[in-house]
């Protein structure tokens, strides 16, 4: 061939190979970009490592407690020391991820004048009210007074005594080691009065395995924003009884002040109705001996079922919908009081040996209690059907206050030895027992708003489908710092606003992980976004890819001849 | 007036407690009702009605306590500050053409209006949370309801109850004409009666009896009504209501003869003894149209009449609570039955079930001679589900032959053959007597055409435009990238070409 046409072809050669290179750089400069970024879903940024660091965080309780010596309580020589401050730190065993320790931090102090003339009075009581004047304790604190060894304000064998209040007396010593024997009857009382492990692990139940500690009857109630009370009187056969109860006048007397002692803990509505027609179910079996009724423990699980669906309207789609407000969102508690059909009257409740239970009533934890009333046989005679009944609801409300103790894990107070209880308040409600509880909720909240984080940061990991709106994001950026703040403030021992904190992290974590817009777009399956991209992607893609592979040979071959020729 | 006194509160003190517990009147009282009323066209009415009426005022009460009122709606009353509130579920379509005037009619699908109190503030925003609330208690897709099928209206839908100022601004309505009433609908109305569906008249609502109607009307209205004569204080009234009308030719295989058992598969066994009144109507009003009158068994005990929706009807009254009702046969089941003069003449009509039978109209008539009778049908088209399609869609779908069995009359009469002997051509039908031979015709079959949908339109679309999209890139991408020679122009052409090879073959160079 000519020289010069040749020129010219290698010259339409490389104008060939450039529009080529061309092609792919635009293809891959402009198109893949703009593609990508137009099907892209937004997915606003997290902090993932800040939730990752949420798990291993170490949980510091911190319970101060502020030890007030009288005069004679200890030997003269120790007291020139006070005031100065002792910390007794212990780990709480759990198998649970996060660490736990325990700070009882006990800031020793003489006592001021008025407090040693509270405690010279005759009795405890009338100390009391002389104490308690003055200022408020905040929550979580403890005060302990230390008197004199042969004070008569406990009786003689009595070595302590614990109150209703945030205060607790303990007896001093005249020794060589009282600052040391004396703390270890303080940290005594004050595990009686303040955090333990079972309180710790009932209220991590759900958190962690399956062991001693989370058998059924330690789970107490979910830790919410507020609680719903319901009253049911379930009358099965009202052709045969006409029962009345005057819950209005119950509720108020009994109800609402150990309610309103526990209002810390959250909000509470009551109220009350009466169903008829509704029965258990199971049939109780009949007993020749003492011609009665029982139900056996072991059907007891059955015979909630059939009620609960006259109790539970479907509240699906309310949860669903975020817009709703909270009120009807709480968790239910449920009190029923079974009047027993004639046919089955008396009825009795069997536990687990055969013998009849006294209260004639039991409690499913989470859910509420059932209490069976029975009608007294005398009344049959007296008058024809329907009998008309009345409630006897001073006994009833004994059995549901006590189950709606157990309910909310606030168990009976186990005392050290020697140690003088005053009794509960007459709410039924110590308030140190709110103390406690209000300790195993801010726990129980920091765990689940922590566990929703994790596995929602999970969730985004894994379905990059999910879109993540900036609200989302900005209720999980309030999650965190929320939880950060109730450990710190538990750390610092200010439970009110650690409490107050940690109901901040689960409502912001819950909002975050149940937010709808995180479901837009999850239904997109692979196979129908290829069979759209393919019929346009292909026949656009396979020219520039061929030309490339053939540019790339080209140049190759070109690297390899001269090297040959070398 | 001092003296007075202390003896008005020894009076008190002395009746105190003997008259305690039966003194205080009952804060609640239950009604019950059902009217059946045989329709015109042959097929029944049923109507429930159950009124709870409730002495308390709701808004101001914090704790609640339920008796009767279900408290699913008392906790809405006072936590929404409703007002008043109307929630029906209909199925099907009240005919008044051949049904009469309705108690009370509701469109079909759901529809909810309700009134809010004076007090609340953002109208909107409740409307939103309650229609949300009622779609959890009723099982339905109220929560589909938004601004854009809710309506103010300024004239119609004024409060049904006690109220005092009609400002249109705390009225909200709104219809969802594509909702399907389903027995998940019934159940949670059937938990709001205090005595479930145990005793009285709710026994008789089983809910795969009440569905198969061809109309089907529940509602539930609240409102506030007098609690007295004079009006000083308010209580609140729950009516719940249900209406159904039995198809003469679906229920009862097209004899006009009901009753309880055959409507509702069951029968009235007790009455509910929370209600106060528990009563059963029955229209008995004589229509003197076809010949035909009614007869009801058990005969009633006593009737009521009275001016209703215009006209005067005569009820029969079944009254529960009255002992002599239902004791003398332990249940009470209501029979009623036309009684009508013979007639010609025989239709059955079998209707169809989507996907399981067939439609079968079987009429017996006697034709006049020299008449022509035109039977027609009409049937709507329905697209049905894709895969239900069949390979070639276009072609249309068959409808079988309709067939005409007749026995005509003879032009001659033939004389009795014997059966055995006889050519076999003849006796292929048996003939009932020689004045007359049997003949069946069948007519064609039908073909129609059903609407046939574009089953790959979306997919054609994509790749069409891909298509077009990549032959305009390859062409411009085979323009560009091409490479172009500047071939040698050559002459001679094939006769050239030939006489190369030819002198290739004989070893001389080619030209």
């Amino acid at each position: 061939m000519a020289a010069p046409g040749a020129a010219a072809t290698d010259l339409e050669v490389v104008r060939g190979k450039r529009a080529a290179l061309f092609f792919a750089a635009v293809a891959i400069l402009l198109g893949l970009p703009l593609w990508w970024k137009t099907t892209e879903t937004y997915r606003a940024p997290l902090p993932y490592s800040q939730i990752s660091g949420l798990n291993a965080l170490q949980l510091r309780l911190t319970v101060p407690i502020t030890v007030v010596f009288t005069r004679d309580s200890v030997p003269l020589d120790d007291q020139e020391k006070l005031p100065f401050t002792v910390v007794h730190e212990r780990d709480i065993p759990l198998k649970y991820k996060m660490k736990i320790k325990c700070r009882f931090q006990k800031a020793y102090r003489r006592a001021l004048e008025r407090e040693e003339e509270a405690l010279s009075l005759g009795s405890m009581q009338e100390a009391e009210t002389v104490l308690a004047e003055p200022q408020k304790q905040a929550e979580g604190s403890l005060t302990v007074y230390v008197i004199s060894e042969n004070s008569s304000l406990l009786p003689q064998d009595m070595m302590s005594y614990i109150g209703p209040e945030r205060t607790a007396v303990v007896r001093g010593i005249t020794h060589r080691e009282a600052f040391n024997i004396v703390g270890r009857r303080v940290i005594q009382v004050a595990q009686a009065m303040s955090l333990t492990e079972a309180v710790l692990a009932a209220a991590l139940a759900d958190h962690l395995p399956e062991d001693k500690w989370s058998s059924d009857k330690r789970r107490p109630l979910k830790s919410s924003l507020g609680y719903e009370i319901t009253f049911s009187l379930l009358n099965p056969d009202p052709k045969s009884h006409d029962v009345h109860w005057d819950i209005e006048g119950a509720v108020r007397r009994y109800v609402q002040p150990f309610l309103s002692a526990l209002s810390a803990a959250g909000n509470f509505s009551v109220d009350s109705q009466i169903l008829y027609y509704a029965v258990l179910g199971v049939n109780p079996r009949f007993d020749p001996a003492s011609s009665s009724y029982y139900l056996a423990a072991h059907s007891l699980p059955h015979v909630i079922n059939p009620v609960e669906s006259r109790l539970v309207w479907s509240t699906e789609i309310q949860k669903g919908f975020p817009g709703s407000s909270a009120a009807s969102l709480y968790p239910v508690l449920n009190f029923l009081l079974y009047v027993p059909e004639l046919a089955h009257s008396p009825l009795y409740i069997q536990d687990k040996d055969g013998a009849p239970v006294a209260t004639n009533a039991f409690h499913s934890p989470r859910w509420g209690g059932i209490m069976v009333y029975n009608v007294d046989p005398k009344a049959y005679n007296a008058s024809e059907l329907p009998v008309r009944v009345e409630v006897d609801m001073v006994q009833v409300m004994e059995v549901f206050l006590a189950q709606l103790r157990l309910l909310f894990g606030i168990a009976q107070p186990q005392m050290p030895l020697k140690c003088l209880f005053s009794g509960s308040k007459s709410e039924g409600l110590t308030t140190w027992e709110l103390d406690r509880l209000l300790w195993a909720r801010s726990v129980e909240n920091v765990a689940t708003a922590t566990t929703t984080l994790t596995s929602l940061a999970q969730l985004l990991g894994k379905i990059s489908n999910i879109v993540i709106k900036d609200d989302v994001a900005s209720e999980v950026y309030r999650a965190v710092a929320a939880v950060q703040k109730a450990a710190e403030e538990l750390a610092s021992g200010h439970l009110a606003s650690a409490f107050i904190a940690s109901q901040e992290a689960v409502t912001s974590s819950e909002r975050a992980f149940f937010d709808p817009s995180l479901l837009h777009l999850l239904y997109f399956p692979d196979d129908q976004k290829f069979a759209i991209y393919i019929p346009l992607f292909l026949p656009m893609a396979v020219p520039i890819l061929l030309s490339l592979v053939k540019i790339f040979l080209e140049t190759r071959k070109s690297w390899k001849k001269p090297q040959k020729t070398d | 007036m001092a003296a007075a006194l202390p003896l008005a509160v020894l009076v008190l003190l002395l009746l105190g407690p003997v008259g305690r517990g039966h003194a205080e009147p009952p804060r609640d009282t239950l009604r019950e009702e059902l009217v059946i009323t045989p329709l015109p066209s042959g097929d029944v009415a049923a109507t429930f009605q159950f009124r709870t009426r409730w002495d308390s005022d709701l808004q101001r009460e914090e704790v609640s306590h339920y008796r009767l009122f279900p408290k699913a709606l008392g906790q809405l009353i006072s936590k929404y500050s409703l007002r008043e509130l109307h929630l029906s579920f209909t199925q099907g379509f009240w005919r008044t053409r051949y049904w009469g005037p309705p108690f009370l009619q509701a469109p079909s699908g759901a529809e909810l209006w309700v009134w809010f109190q004076d007090s609340v503030t953002d109208v909107d925003k409740s409307w939103k949370e309650l229609s949300n609330v009622l779609s959890g208690i009723f099982c339905a897709s109220l929560n589909f309801i938004d601004s854009t099928n809710t309506v103010t209206p300024t004239a119609s839908f004024k409060p049904l109850g006690l109220a005092n100022g009609t400002d249109h601004s705390f009225l909200r309505y709104a219809v969802l004409p594509r909702e399907v009433v389903c027995t998940e609908n019934l159940t949670p109305w059937k938990k709001l009666l205090p005595c479930s569906s145990k005793a009285g008249l709710s026994v008789l609502l089983k809910a795969d009896r009440l569905f198969h109607t061809s109309y089907h009307s529940q509602a539930v209205h609240i409102r506030p009504v007098c609690r007295n004569a004079r009006c000083t204080s308010i209580s609140w009234e729950l009516r719940q209501t249900l209406s159904v009308v039995y198809d003469a030719f679906v229920t009862a295989q097209g004899k006009k003869d009901w009753s309880l058992f055959r409507m509702f598969s069951r029968t009235l066994t007790e009455p509910c003894p929370l209600a106060s009144e528990s009563r059963v109507y029955v229209d008995i009003t004589s229509y003197n149209q076809d010949n035909e009158t009614l007869e009801v068994n058990p005969p009633p005990t006593t009737t009521y009449q009275d001016v209703t929706l215009g006209t005067r009807k005569t009820y029969a009254i079944y009254d529960l609570l009255d002992m002599a009702v239902i004791n003398s046969s332990r249940n009470l089941n209501l029979q009623l039955k036309w009684k009508s003069p013979p007639e010609n003449g025989y239709v059955h009509y079998q209707p169809a079930q989507d996907r399981l039978q067939p439609h079968l109209l079987e009429m017996l008539i006697q034709l006049p001679a020299n008449s022509a009778t035109k039977v027609s049908i009409q049937f709507e088209r329905a697209l049905l589900k894709w895969t239900e399609y069949t390979p070639d869609p276009n072609h249309g779908f068959y409808i079988s032959p309709s067939v005409l069995s007749a026995l005509v009359p003879s032009v001659v009469a033939a004389k009795p053959v014997d059966w055995e002997e006889s050519p076999l051509f003849k006796t292929l039908f048996p003939a009932s007597d020689s004045s007359s031979h049997f003949v069946r015709l069948y007519t064609e079959p039908l073909l129609v055409n059903l609407p046939t949908p574009d089953f790959s339109m979306p997919y054609n679309v994509i790749c069409l435009t891909c298509t077009v999209v990549a032959v305009c890139y390859g062409s411009f991408y085979n323009l560009l990238t091409r490479t172009f020679h500047i071939e040698e122009p050559s002459t001679g052409g094939l006769a050239k070409r030939l006489a190369n090879l030819i002198r290739r073959a004989r070893g001389v160079p080619p030209l």
